[in-house]
C-alpha cells in the first residue's frame, strides 16, 4: 500500500538501525545510568500560586541555593545535586500527583518542601507509601503524631505547639482577655489548639474565637463582633496573604488602639508587601530573622551567600526553611556516601547540624527538628531607617525538647 | 448580643455588598442585553485592580487610579466585544461562555508573567485611611467611601438608563433587537457600548476593593463565583435584581458571620438553591429567560 494523501515519512535502513542501536544501549546500560555520576535529584513542591505565593517563592530560591552551594563545592561524592521544583497550588490532590510523578517519572531521591499543614500530609502519604525521605518544611503537629509517623519523614519546620508555646510566653499574662481569628483548616485549628493550651496554663482567658476560610479576601464582617469581645489581644492564627489582608483590615476597623495584634508567625515578606503602618506592634513567632547574624556565625554566612545569590535581597523566614531543609538532607547524604535510603535515614537521625539558625538535631522519635524559636515584633515607621530591617527580636527561645510535646505524648512507646 | 453590634453589622453587610453590587451590575448587564455569560468577568475584576494600581503609582495618585482604570479596562472590554465575541453572535449560548471562560484563563496567566504570582499591596489613600464613629460603632472612612461611589454609580446609572436616549435604546434593545434594527438603530454599536460598560463596572469594583484587600491574580475567581449567585438571586439579566441581591448576599454573609462565621461562606449558596427552588428566574427575573 503506497501513502497516498498522506505525509510520506522517510525511513531508511540508516535511521532504523540508528534507532536500533541507541534502544539497545540504553536497555542494555540501566545499571550504568544510575550509577557514579548519576545526579542526585531532589523533588520539591510548593504553592507557586494562591495565598502563600510569595512564601512559596522564597521556598524555592532558598532551597536553590542549598543545592548551588554543594555543587559549588564538587557535590556529593561527586554527584551533581538537581532540585525539581513543582506547584501544587496549595492543594492535597495537585500535591499528590506532583509527588507521584517526581517519585515515578523525575525517579527523585527525595522530597522536600510543602507549604501548607495539610497538603504536606497529602505528599507524606505518597512518600510515606513508596519509601521516599520527605523532609517537611511546613507547619503541622500532625505530622509529630504516631498514626502519621513515617521512618522517612522529617520535619524540618518549627510546629504549632512549639510556635504558640513561645509566642505566649512573651505575650499572654494572667488575667489578660484572648479573642482568636483563626483560618478554618489544620493549621489554623492546630495553632488555636496550641495557643489556647498555653493561654490555660498562663491563667489567660479566652472571650471567643471565630474561623474564618483559608483565602477569604474580607474579613470585615468579623470586625464587630472581634471588637465587642473586647480583648487584650487579638490572636490571628493564619498565614500568607490572609495574614496580610487579615491584619490591615482589624487595622482599618481601629482593633488595634483596643487589643494587642499577635500572630503565630510574624512573616517577613507579607509586613514588607503591606508595609509598616499596619504591621506597627504585632508581635509574633519565626524559626528565622537575618538579623541573627549579629549573634550567629551561621546565619551570617547564609545571608551573604543569600544576598550574593539574589541581588542584596536577605533570606525570609520561610525561605529559611528551604535552605535548612535541603541542606541537612545533603549533609545527612554526605555522611551517608550517597542517596541509599536506610542510610541516609541513619544519617538524618545522628546528625547535628548548624546551616543557618544555631544547631539543630531531629528527635529521634518523632523526627521533629528541634531548633530555636524567634518572638519577634514589628517596629513602627519611626523606628524602621532601614526597609529591610523591619522586625525587633524579642526573644530566642533556646533549641530544647522542653518545648515539644513528649515522645510519649505523641503516642510513641517511651 | 446588643442592638449595637447588629446594627454594626448590618451595615458591614451593606458595604461588602457594595462591592459585590458593582460586579454583579455588570455581569447582569451583560447578559440582559447581549444574552452572554461572561466568565471572564471575574478575571476583568482582577485586571481592573492591577490597573488601577498600576496607574495610581505611575500617577501618585489612588484619584487617577479610580478614575483611568475602569474606562481603560472598559475600553478594553469594547475590544474584546468587538474582536472576539461579535462573531459568535447568533450561535449557541455556549459558544460566547467558552470563549470568555478561557479568556479568563489569559488573563490571569498574562498578570502572573507581567506582574508575578504573589500579589501586591494597594495602599489605602490616606485621604480616606482612619476610622468613623458612626455612633453605632468605628467603621473604616474607606468603607463608608466605597458605599457612597456605588450609591453615585447605580444613580448615574439610573439616570442614564431612564432619562436619555442611548437608555432608552438600551432598554428597547434587550427587549427586541429584531424591531430595533428594522427601525434603524444600531444594535451592533449598542451592544459595543453595553459590553464596554459591563466590564468598566467590574473594573471599578476591583479598583474599589483593592485597597481593602491588595491585589493578586486569583482575586477574581471568588468574586466570579459570587458574582453568579447574586445575578442567579436577583434575576439573570435583572439590574434592580443585581443590586437587591447583592446587598442581600452581603447582609446575608456578614449576619452569619456574627452567628455561626463558619457557615458565612456557605449561606449564599444556600439563599441561592432557595431561591432556584421557589422562584427559578430569580427574584426579579423574567421566565424563561435564564
Amino acid at each position: 500500500m503506497t501513502s497516498k494523501g498522506l505525509p510520506s515519512f522517510p525511513m531508511t535502513r540508516r535511521h532504523a538501525l540508528a534507532g536500533l542501536a541507541a534502544g539497545t544501549a540504553t536497555l542494555a546500560m540501566p545499571g550504568l545510568l544510575r550509577a557514579q555520576g548519576e545526579t542526585i535529584r531532589i523533588g520539591f513542591p510548593t504553592p507557586l500560586t494562591g495565598p502563600y505565593a510569595a512564601e512559596a517563592k522564597d521556598q524555592v530560591r532558598s532551597a536553590e541555593l542549598a543545592v548551588k552551594l554543594v555543587n559549588d563545592k564538587g557535590g556529593i561524592g561527586g554527584r551533581k545535586v538537581e532540585l525539581f521544583v513543582r506547584d501544587d497550588k496549595m492543594n492535597a490532590g495537585e500535591a499528590a500527583t506532583r509527588t507521584l510523578e517526581l517519585i515515578e517519572k523525575e525517579k527523585v531521591h527525595a522530597v522536600v518542601g510543602s507549604l501548607s499543614s495539610a497538603v504536606q500530609l497529602a505528599i507524606n502519604e505518597v512518600t510515606r507509601a513508596r519509601g521516599v525521605i520527605f523532609v517537611s518544611i511546613s507547619q503541622s503537629d500532625t505530622i509529630n503524631e504516631v498514626k502519621d509517623f513515617s521512618r522517612v519523614t522529617f520535619h524540618e519546620a518549627l510546629n504549632p505547639h512549639m510556635t504558640t508555646a513561645a509566642v505566649a510566653r512573651h505575650t499572654f499574662k494572667p488575667g489578660m482577655r484572648i479573642a482568636y481569628l483563626a483560618a478554618d483548616y489544620a493549621f489554623g485549628h492546630e495553632i488555636l489548639r496550641g495557643f489556647k493550651r498555653a493561654q490555660a496554663a498562663i491563667g489567660a482567658e479566652s472571650v471567643g474565637e471565630i474561623l474564618h476560610p483559608i483565602g477569604a479576601p474580607d474579613y470585615s464582617t468579623f470586625m464587630p463582633r472581634l471588637r465587642a469581645m473586647k480583648p487584650d489581644i487579638l490572636c490571628i492564627c493564619n498565614f500568607g496573604r490572609d495574614q496580610a489582608n487579615s491584619i490591615k483590615q482589624a487595622v482599618d476597623f481601629g482593633l488595634n488602639k483596643q487589643a494587642k495584634i499577635v500572630v503565630p508567625v510574624l512573616l517577613y515578606t507579607q509586613r514588607l508587601g503591606i508595609g509598616g503602618e499596619a504591621y506597627e506592634g504585632v508581635i509574633g513567632g519565626a524559626n528565622y530573622y537575618w538579623k541573627l547574624q549579629d549573634t550567629l556565625a551561621s546565619a551570617r554566612a547564609f545571608n551573604e551567600a543569600y544576598r550574593a545569590a539574589y541581588k542584596g535581597a536577605y533570606p525570609t523566614d520561610y525561605g529559611a526553611y528551604g535552605f535548612t531543609g535541603v541542606s541537612s538532607l545533603l549533609l545527612a547524604m554526605e555522611k551517608a556516601g550517597g542517596t541509599d535510603t536506610d542510610k541516609v535515614v541513619a544519617a538524618l537521625e545522628a546528625l547535628t547540624y548548624d546551616v543557618a539558625k544555631g544547631p539543630q538535631h531531629y528527635r529521634k522519635c518523632d523526627h521533629q527538628s528541634v531548633q530555636s524559636v524567634l518572638v519577634l515584633e514589628s517596629k513602627a515607621k519611626a523606628d524602621t531607617p532601614d526597609e529591610a530591617d523591619p522586625f525587633r527580636i524579642l526573644a530566642v527561645e533556646p533549641a530544647s525538647e522542653d518545648i515539644l510535646r513528649s515522645c510519649t505524648e505523641l503516642g510513641f512507646p517511651s | 448580643m446588643d442592638a449595637e453590634l447588629i446594627a454594626m453589622q448590618l451595615f458591614s453587610g451593606v458595604a461588602l455588598g457594595a462591592i459585590l453590587v458593582m460586579v454583579a451590575l455588570g455581569l447582569s448587564i451583560i447578559f440582559g442585553m447581549l444574552g452572554v455569560v461572561n466568565f471572564a468577568h471575574g478575571a476583568l475584576f482582577m485586571v481592573g485592580a492591577y490597573a488601577g494600581l498600576y496607574v495610581a503609582t505611575l500617577t501618585g495618585s489612588f484619584w487617577w487610579g479610580l478614575l483611568v482604570a475602569p474606562l481603560a479596562v472598559g475600553a478594553f472590554g469594547m475590544l474584546i466585544e468587538r474582536v472576539l465575541i461579535r462573531p459568535l453572535y447568533g450561535r449557541s449560548i455556549d459558544d460566547p461562555l467558552l470563549l470568555t471562560f478561557g479568556l479568563g484563563y489569559v488573563l490571569v496567566e498574562t498578570v502572573r508573567i507581567l506582574f508575578g504570582n504573589e500579589g501586591m499591596p494597594f495602599p489605602t489613600p490616606p485621604e480616606l485611611a482612619g476610622v468613623a464613629d458612626l455612633g453605632i460603632g468605628y467603621f473604616p472612612i474607606y468603607r463608608l467611601f466605597v458605599v457612597g461611589v456605588v450609591a453615585v454609580i447605580l444613580l448615574l446609572l439610573w439616570l442614564g438608563l431612564e432619562k436619555t436616549r442611548f437608555g432608552l435604546i438600551v432598554r428597547a434593545g434587550a427587549r427586541d433587537p429584531q424591531i430595533m434594527r428594522v427601525l434603524g438603530v444600531d444594535v451592533a454599536r449598542v451592544w459595543l457600548m453595553v459590553f464596554g460598560l459591563g466590564v468598566g463596572l467590574t473594573a471599578l469594583g476591583g479598583v474599589l476593593a483593592a485597597p481593602m484587600r491588595s491585589v493578586d491574580p486569583e482575586m477574581g475567581t471568588l468574586v466570579l463565583a459570587e458574582a453568579f449567585v447574586v445575578t442567579v438571586i436577583g434575576g439573570m439579566g435583572s439590574l434592580v435584581g443585581a443590586i437587591v441581591a447583592g446587598l442581600l448576599i452581603g447582609i446575608a454573609i456578614s449576619m452569619t458571620a456574627l452567628f455561626a462565621p463558619e457557615m458565612a461562606t456557605i449561606v449564599m449558596f444556600a439563599l441561592m438553591a432557595l431561591v432556584l427552588l421557589i422562584r427559578p428566574q430569580g427574584l426579579f427575573g423574567k421566565p424563561g429567560r435564564a
